[in-house]
């Protein structure tokens, strides 16, 4: 079965990836991603504030007592050769990529076109072979309108663009106003593709600390449904590159996102719970069920079920909505 | 190869050499010789080689003595070695000196000469630590000033190579170590040549080795020993010779020609100063000023002390001479005269006897100079060769202080001066706060200056004594010829104010000369500046027509995201206004050491400097000055008016910097200080100080507890004590059973507050609808500092609760008046908490010996000492002795104690039987215990009545009795210090005194790192956290003191950590306290060496707990009587892993980000490690003892 694929211009032999996790912290994990036939790495993000949090707040700790006391003008040794910021990101960017012959995407979350961009440089010179921009935006400003939020994504988008040459992805939450708009926008600012969607980590609260405490949650296949909307709005709309995350769990999961429209599909919350080999089971099952359904290629299936292609469109559009309320039965619930 | 110019202080000069000639180096951190040592390790952990192409071994030992044994161990192993070190580490390497000199050994050591401490310690310049070396068998190499510090770091170990005389290289303690000066960098290839293979070889041939041995070290008798020790006499007469040699071949590579004793001056002179060090470029340049208006003066140089070459020294003086002056920077009490002086004595002497120095005998005098980093200028210079003018000249005398005791000093005319006849000089002052960043920005303007233009430059750093919130002056000399100038700038053309707030604590524009320009870091712009401006600052302005600019340097440090740091935006200042450079060619210049300093840190941080830089002349504005001095409002007084006469006197003149001023009759003649004067050094250093919800208040005293400086306080008292309360004071109803219908307040100190925040984190009380809000806010000072002010003085009268009645829980000992209060120690200290809760507890009845180290250093510094006395003048009685003898210190308090207490009982008992003392009250002072407060309070009572009874006596044992009294009331003696001295330096004694039972308690203040001389490594260091000297991590685990008490088996062990169980701490204090023999708590304290905020070292001591890298324990022996396991484990089982613990810590982190994969595996032995000792106290804390 041909399963091969092209995502952000590269060849895949298939389109299951691991997405953006810890898992890429440990090059033994990695190795094991990729002998579960993974067809891409995305490694773990690097975060706009790691770099410039990391780097200032790391000197301002080690050096705001340098020079005070004239016994003691410093309190840590050679400093100036102590990488503050993102150095051991680039390293593990290097160490993956001489571990592993599979493409790496190296992953820089951040909301802003600032000086921190410069490293997407630094991780394209370290060797990886795509970048996914993780665009991971709270708007608890005011004072900012949604059209800011945007024009300062897409001005994120040119100015990483501006410093690297492999392709770009865009890894967006669901929360835009417009979202086929945007896609169009990000195409022409120089994106390489989009990958739906970012999952917020919700903090929680302690009510006996009266404190917030964050809390991270594995995804579960129900949230899928959310990506397969907007992979087949967007599918076909613009040329670039979709992929899948959040909530794909199985094969069957990654084939719908496949026949949805997306050209890359990638697993997360599923490999942390169980395992690398996860993947291997995935991959099996995709296979399976297009041999058992006698497609060609995937290929094939490729966006069959997008906005555009699918026969009933409207599950995608108003009509979903419409059709889940009226068939919903108030019996059900009285029912009890 | 080419010889590069390079800028670098006088340590980095020298151990630039050491570390490339040498194979082992074994040192021990001491101050100001610590550098040398780092920096040597920090080459060698990079992998930089010597000249043989090899990377030198660094060993970090136990102590001085340690290294010096180990280096002898290595020289009789074959190796080139050299060790570093400085005052008390150079006296405790002296034994070894002996031996090494005594069996011929090639080796070289660098010491940055520092005062011994005697009266009081000082870690500043002078020469009583090698003078204490001059009998041992070392040739003594002396070098004044960076370059010299370079070049005799070389010739001294080709000397030594040739001679087979050990050599101690040395120069002045900060004046020299610490100058930073453009020198010329020697090549490896002059190295090479001045240490040639075949020297190397012989002294390999020398080494002990199974393959041809040999014995030393034997046991000489009477009939050998004398002969053998004459037998290398021949080494020494030799010796001079070699050194010449040396210095020969040197100059004949370099062109720097020197000699062992130098002469400069008039060819005729008559007067001549004979000098060693710094001092004698001072002493050179003043004299050829002087000649140059005739005056027929000259200065000797003494380079080689040792082997002291009579020969050498007649051959330069002057034939002409008629009166000499010896300047020592050393005392000896008692002596005819100090060391160089009796030498140039003798020596002259002995030549005019032997007719090698023809002519008359010349005066001589001896004098003493600069002890302790004072300052030796040009004007103390002409004071002493006008001295030698005289028909009489004093023959003992001193210069630089005002001696108006034994009248032994010289009048100085400070208008003398050099400075200000080298107009090409640019001389520039810069007052900074420690954490701004000035020093910084002066050294690498330095560097800049130096490196990149053809000037030369100069700099020096003055700091005080504070470990924060300290204040910095930087001493910048620029010109077109080298700058030989080792002395502070007393008119300067450039003067910068870098902290607003200076101008009114400080004569900040004293040091500007007429017409010099001004840069002011104000809040205040150039418009309205004028009018907030002192009378005194204002007039200076006027007269001195100083041009005046001003920038809001803070703001702009803020839009650009780099927090309190000003350090580049002053710095852009500076080259903008001062001329020193084209501001364009400054500006690119200084973008690229931004791009040097932080390019490997990351861009972050060369962005927001560069924006810094790009950001400042729009900032920066020019005063309008007016012709007339408008203000009415006078600079503050440095301390209160309602200041003892001492502080007034004394202390205030020392605020105010201006100690030099003192006379020598204003000191105690002993080095004794009054109590708590912190208290009347109002800092203000805290930009928010804590407001408190007297509403919200839960009462817990939590915020006392933690309070590092006792700058929040805690008071139960009467309703009726509120009468005439300032109308913001606050008090709400005490809410607890023990003091029913009082009054309750928490009130802070603002003055006195750091702005710290642990009282913030720790309050538990929260606003239910907004728990941002909480009990305690932090508010900015400034507008409330007039009002809390008041209240704190209010608060201060209040009554203090009766001790006898308070309970013995945590929230009362918050009650208890702290008698170590707002001390110099950083913001956010981890160990001042539990000294505080120390004198707390017991203060009043508290003898404290501390090692020195951090906890001496806020615990005794000048100008203020923090440890004070109740309202009964009873307080903790403090004392430092040393670093590595505080343990048997302690002891020898108790053993004094102890004695003094046997005897008041024996002559009570003999007073009693004779009638004397009324039986009864010698029976209940006898025979009470004193289990508790109340119990003490019941003694002191009988105490006074026993003193009313013999205050009439006038027979012998009453008058004794009277005389020891106080001591039938228990005193609790405590051994204070850190894991430096707990861990390493004192260990030997520490142990010993546990093995004695006696009753001592113990307290370690344990930041697994020394902290004072600047983080390096102890054996308190755990496993993969970064110090200096474990570079990549501490491969070895912290060593358990705890258990290594325990295994005494009759010693209270605790281990605590108040941030993680205050319950917990309270108790072992008071059980140690308690506990009749032997007791040792080992207390967590989070540090800045640690690397995170200190407003987060509750939640550090939490994790560290709850991660079990801290476990939490007490160990009393007493439980056993009870059949129940001495050990009680007081925290569970480890709730996180390490990993959770560490993160926060760039001690750690920079371990993980510059070695990851060996951090994983450190870590991972840290945690069996962990895990290993957990299981190993569940087994001890269930088995009966």
């Amino acid at each position: 079965m041909d399963l091969t694929t092209t995502y952000l211009g590269l060849t895949l032999p298939h389109p299951i990836m691991p997405g953006a996790s810890p898992l890429a912290h440990d090059l033994d994990a990695v190795r094991r991603l990729e002998d579960a036939g993974a067809a891409a790495i995305v490694m773990h993000s690097l975060f706009e504030e790691q770099i410039t949090r990391d780097e200032l707040g790391m000197m301002h700790h080690m050096l705001v007592h340098d020079d005070s006391n004239a016994e003691a003008l410093s309190y840590f040794p050679m400093v100036e050769d102590f990488p503050f910021g993102p150095d051991r990101y680039l390293e593990q960017v290097r160490a993956i990529k001489a571990a592993v012959k599979v493409p790496v995407i190296a992953s820089l979350n951040g909301t802003t076109p600032e000086g921190w961009l410069a490293y997407a440089r630094q991780i394209q010179s370290a060797g990886a072979d795509a970048l996914e921009l993780n665009f991971y935006h709270v708007a608890t400003n005011p004072l900012e309108t949604g059209a800011e939020v945007e024009t300062r994504l897409l001005d994120t988008v040119r100015a990483i663009k501006g410093h690297i040459s492999i392709p770009v992805a865009v890894k967006l939450s669901p929360f835009y106003s417009s979202m086929s708009h945007l896609a169009l926008e990000l195409e022409a600012a120089g994106a390489d593709g989009i990958v739906m969607f970012n999952r917020f980590y919700q903090p929680d609260i302690d009510p006996e600390m009266l404190e917030c405490v964050p809390r991270l949650q594995l995804s579960t296949p129900d949230e899928l449904l959310l990506r397969l909307r907007w992979l087949a709005i967007l599918s076909g709309k613009t040329t670039i590159s979709l992929a899948a995350t959040g909530g794909v769990h199985s094969g069957i999961d990654a084939l719908k996102a496949v026949m949805a429209g997306a050209h890359a599909v990638q697993m997360t919350s599923a490999l942390l719970h169980h395992g690398p080999g996860r993947l291997t089971t995935a991959l099996k099952e995709l296979r399976q069920w297009l041999l058992d359904h006698e497609y060609n290629s995937l290929w094939q299936a490729q966006g069959s079920m997008s906005l555009s292609k699918s026969p009933n469109p409207e599950a995608f559009e108003r009509g979903n909505y419409m059709r889940i309320l009226q068939t919903w039965h108030p019996g059900v619930r009285s029912a009890r | 190869m080419t010889r590069r110019w390079i800028t670098v202080d006088g340590n980095e000069a020298t151990a630039s050499v050491a570390h490339r000639v040498n194979e082992v180096i074994a040192i021990y951190p001491i101050t100001p010789s610590s550098t040398m040592g780092e920096l040597a390790d920090e080459w060698s952990s990079k992998g930089r080689k010597n000249i043989w192409g090899l990377v030198p071994q660094v060993m970090e030992m136990q102590s001085e003595g340690g290294a010096a044994g180990a280096v002898h161990g290595a020289l009789q192993g074959g190796a080139l070695a050299t060790t570093f070190t400085a005052s008390q580490g150079l006296l405790l390497m002296i034994p070894n000196l002996y031996k090494i000199a005594g069996e011929l050994t090639s080796f070289t050591m660098h010491v940055t000469a520092r005062t011994i401490a005697t009266h009081a310690l000082s870690i500043f310049g002078d020469h009583s630590d090698v003078m204490a070396c001059r009998q041992t068998g070392v040739a003594m190499l002396s070098s004044g000033n960076v370059q010299e510090a370079h070049d005799f770091a070389l010739i001294s170990h080709a000397a030594s190579l040739k001679s087979r005389v050990p050599f101690m290289h040395f120069f002045d303690g900060f004046r020299t170590s610490h100058e930073v000066s453009k020198i010329e960098e020697l090549t490896d290839d002059d190295l090479r040549a001045m240490m040639p293979d075949e020297l190397i070889e012989a002294h390999r041939q020398r080494a002990l080795t199974p393959d041809h041995p040999v014995l030393r070290g034997t046991a000489q008798n009477p009939d050998a020993f004398f002969q053998a020790r004459e037998a290398a006499n021949g080494y020494y007469d030799a010796c001079p010779q070699i050194v010449i040699d040396a210095m020969t071949q040197f100059a004949a590579m370099t062109g720097r020609q020197y000699d062992l004793f130098e002469y400069a001056g008039h060819p005729q002179a008559e007067r001549v100063i004979v000098i060693m060090g710094s001092g004698a470029e001072t002493a050179k340049d003043t004299a050829d000023a002087l000649g140059k208006t005739g005056e027929k003066v000259g200065v000797i140089t003494v380079r080689l002390f040792r082997p002291f070459s009579v020969a050498n020294l007649v051959e330069k003086l002057p034939k002409t001479v008629q009166a000499i002056a010896v300047l020592d920077r050393t005392k000896e009490p008692g002596a005819v005269g100090e060391p160089l002086y009796m030498d140039v004595l003798s020596a002259i002497s002995e030549a005019r006897a032997a007719g090698s120095f023809a002519g008359p005998m010349p005066i001589m005098c001896g004098g003493r100079y600069g002890l302790g980093s004072k300052e030796f200028t040009p004007a103390m210079v002409k004071a002493v060769f006008d001295e030698l003018q005289k028909d009489q000249p004093k023959p003992h005398f001193t210069v630089g202080i005002m001696d108006d005791v034994t009248h032994l000093s010289l009048t100085v005319d400070e208008s003398f001066d050099l400075d200000s006849t080298r107009p090409e000089v640019v001389r520039a002052v810069f007052f900074g706060l420690g954490a701004d960043g000035t020093v910084g920005a002066n050294k690498n303007s330095i560097k800049i200056i130096g490196e990149d233009t053809d000037n030369f430059a100069q700099g020096y750093f003055v700091y005080d004594s504070k470990k924060s919130g300290s204040f910095t002056i930087s001493h910048l000399r620029f010109g077109p010829n080298p700058i030989r100038a080792p002395y502070l700038i007393k008119r300067a053309s450039f003067v910068a104010c870098h902290q607003y707030d200076f101008l009114d604590k400080f004569d900040v524009l004293d040091l500007a000369q007429p017409g010099a320009t001004v840069l002011l870091n104000s809040p205040y712009g150039p418009d309205e500046l004028w009018q907030h401006l002192s009378v005194e600052v204002q007039r200076e302005i006027v007269t001195k027509h100083l041009k005046v600019y001003v920038i809001d340097g803070y703001k702009v440090a803020r839009e650009v995201g780099m927090g309190n740091r000003i350090n580049t935006i002053m710095q852009t200042c500076f080259f903008a206004i001062s001329g020193v450079l084209p501001r364009e060619e400054a500006i690119a210049k200084i973008k690229s050491a931004i791009e040097k300093t932080y390019g490997k840190r990351g861009e972050s941080i060369v962005q927001a400097n560069f924006k810094a830089v790009d950001r400042t002349l729009e900032h920066l504005f020019e005063m309008k000055v007016p012709t007339a001095v408008t203000a009415t409002r006078q600079m503050p007084p440095v301390v209160a008016d309602n200041a003892p006469n001492f502080v007034k006197r004394v202390t205030g003149v020392m605020l105010a910097n201006k100690g030099d001023l003192l006379p020598v009759s204003a000191f105690p003649v002993d080095g004794t200080w009054p109590m708590g004067t912190t208290k009347w050094e109002k800092r203000n250093i805290a930009v928010e100080i804590p407001a408190w919800d007297e509403a919200l208040c839960i009462q817990c005293n939590k915020c006392a507890m933690v309070c590092p400086h006792a700058a929040i306080r805690a008071k139960v008292y009467p309703v009726g004590d509120t009468a005439g309360a300032p109308a913001t004071f606050k008090f709400v109803d005490f809410k607890g059973t023990d003091f029913p219908g009082q009054k309750y307040t928490i009130q802070v100190a603002p003055e006195d507050c750091t702005g710290c925040t642990l009282c913030v984190a720790v309050c538990p009380a929260k606003d239910k609808s907004n728990p941002k809000h909480k009990a305690l806010d932090m508010v900015e000072q400034r507008p409330l500092r007039d009002a809390e002010r008041e209240n704190f003085a209010f608060f201060l009268d209040l009554p203090e609760v009766n001790r006898a009645v308070v309970k013995s829980d945590l929230k009362s000992s918050q009650f208890l008046q702290p008698l170590f209060e707002f001390s110099g120690a950083c913001a956010g200290c981890g160990e001042t908490p539990y000294l505080k809760l120390l004198t707390q507890l017991f203060g009043d009845r508290a003898l404290i010996a501390n090692a020195t180290g951090c906890s001496s250093i806020y615990g005794g510094n000048l100008p203020t000492t923090p440890y004070t006395t109740n309202k009964d003048g009873r307080g903790p009685s403090w004392a430092n002795s040393l670093f590595e003898d505080n343990a048997e210190f302690g002891l020898g308090m108790r053993l004094a104690v102890d004695h003094h207490r046997e005897e008041a009982i024996l002559l009570l008992e003999t007073l009693a039987a004779r009638g004397v003392v009324p039986f009864a009250l010698a029976g209940t002072l006898l025979e009470f215990d004193e289990p508790d407060e109340a119990g003490i309070q019941a003694q002191r009572v009988r105490v006074r009545d026993l003193k009313k009874v013999l205050q009439s006596r006038t027979d012998a044992e009453s008058k004794r009795l009277l005389g020891l009294a106080d001591y039938l009331v228990k005193k609790s003696v405590w051994i204070v210090g850190g894991d430096g001295w707990a861990y390493d330096i004192g260990y030997g004694g520490l142990d010993h005194v546990l093995s004695l039972g006696r009753n001592i308690n113990i307290l370690v203040l344990d930041t697994e790192v020394y902290s004072n001389t600047g983080g390096q490594q102890s054996k308190a260091t755990p496993l993969g956290a970064s110090a200096k000297f474990a570079v990549s991590g501490k491969a070895t685990g912290k060593k358990d003191l705890g258990m290594m008490a325990m295994a005494y088996r009759n010693v209270y062990v605790a281990r605590v950590a108040f941030g993680a169980k205050d319950a917990q701490t309270l108790k072992a204090f008071q059980e140690a306290e308690a506990y009749p023999g032997t007791s040792i708590i080992i207390a967590y304290s989070h540090c800045i060496a640690h690397g995170y905020d200190m407003a987060h070292g509750l939640d550090q001591q939490k994790a560290a707990v709850d991660s079990g890298h801290w476990p939490l324990f007490r160990f009393d022996p007493r439980r056993a009587d009870e059949d129940k396991p001495s050990l009680m484990l007081d925290s569970p089982a480890p709730k996180i892993g390490l990993d959770k613990y560490v993160r926060g810590e760039s001690r750690y982190r920079m371990i993980e980000q510059s070695h990851p994969e060996r951090f994983k595996e450190l870590m991972a032995q840290a945690q069996l490690d962990v895990n290993a000792r957990q299981a190993l106290y569940e087994e001890l804390a269930t088995k009966k003892a």
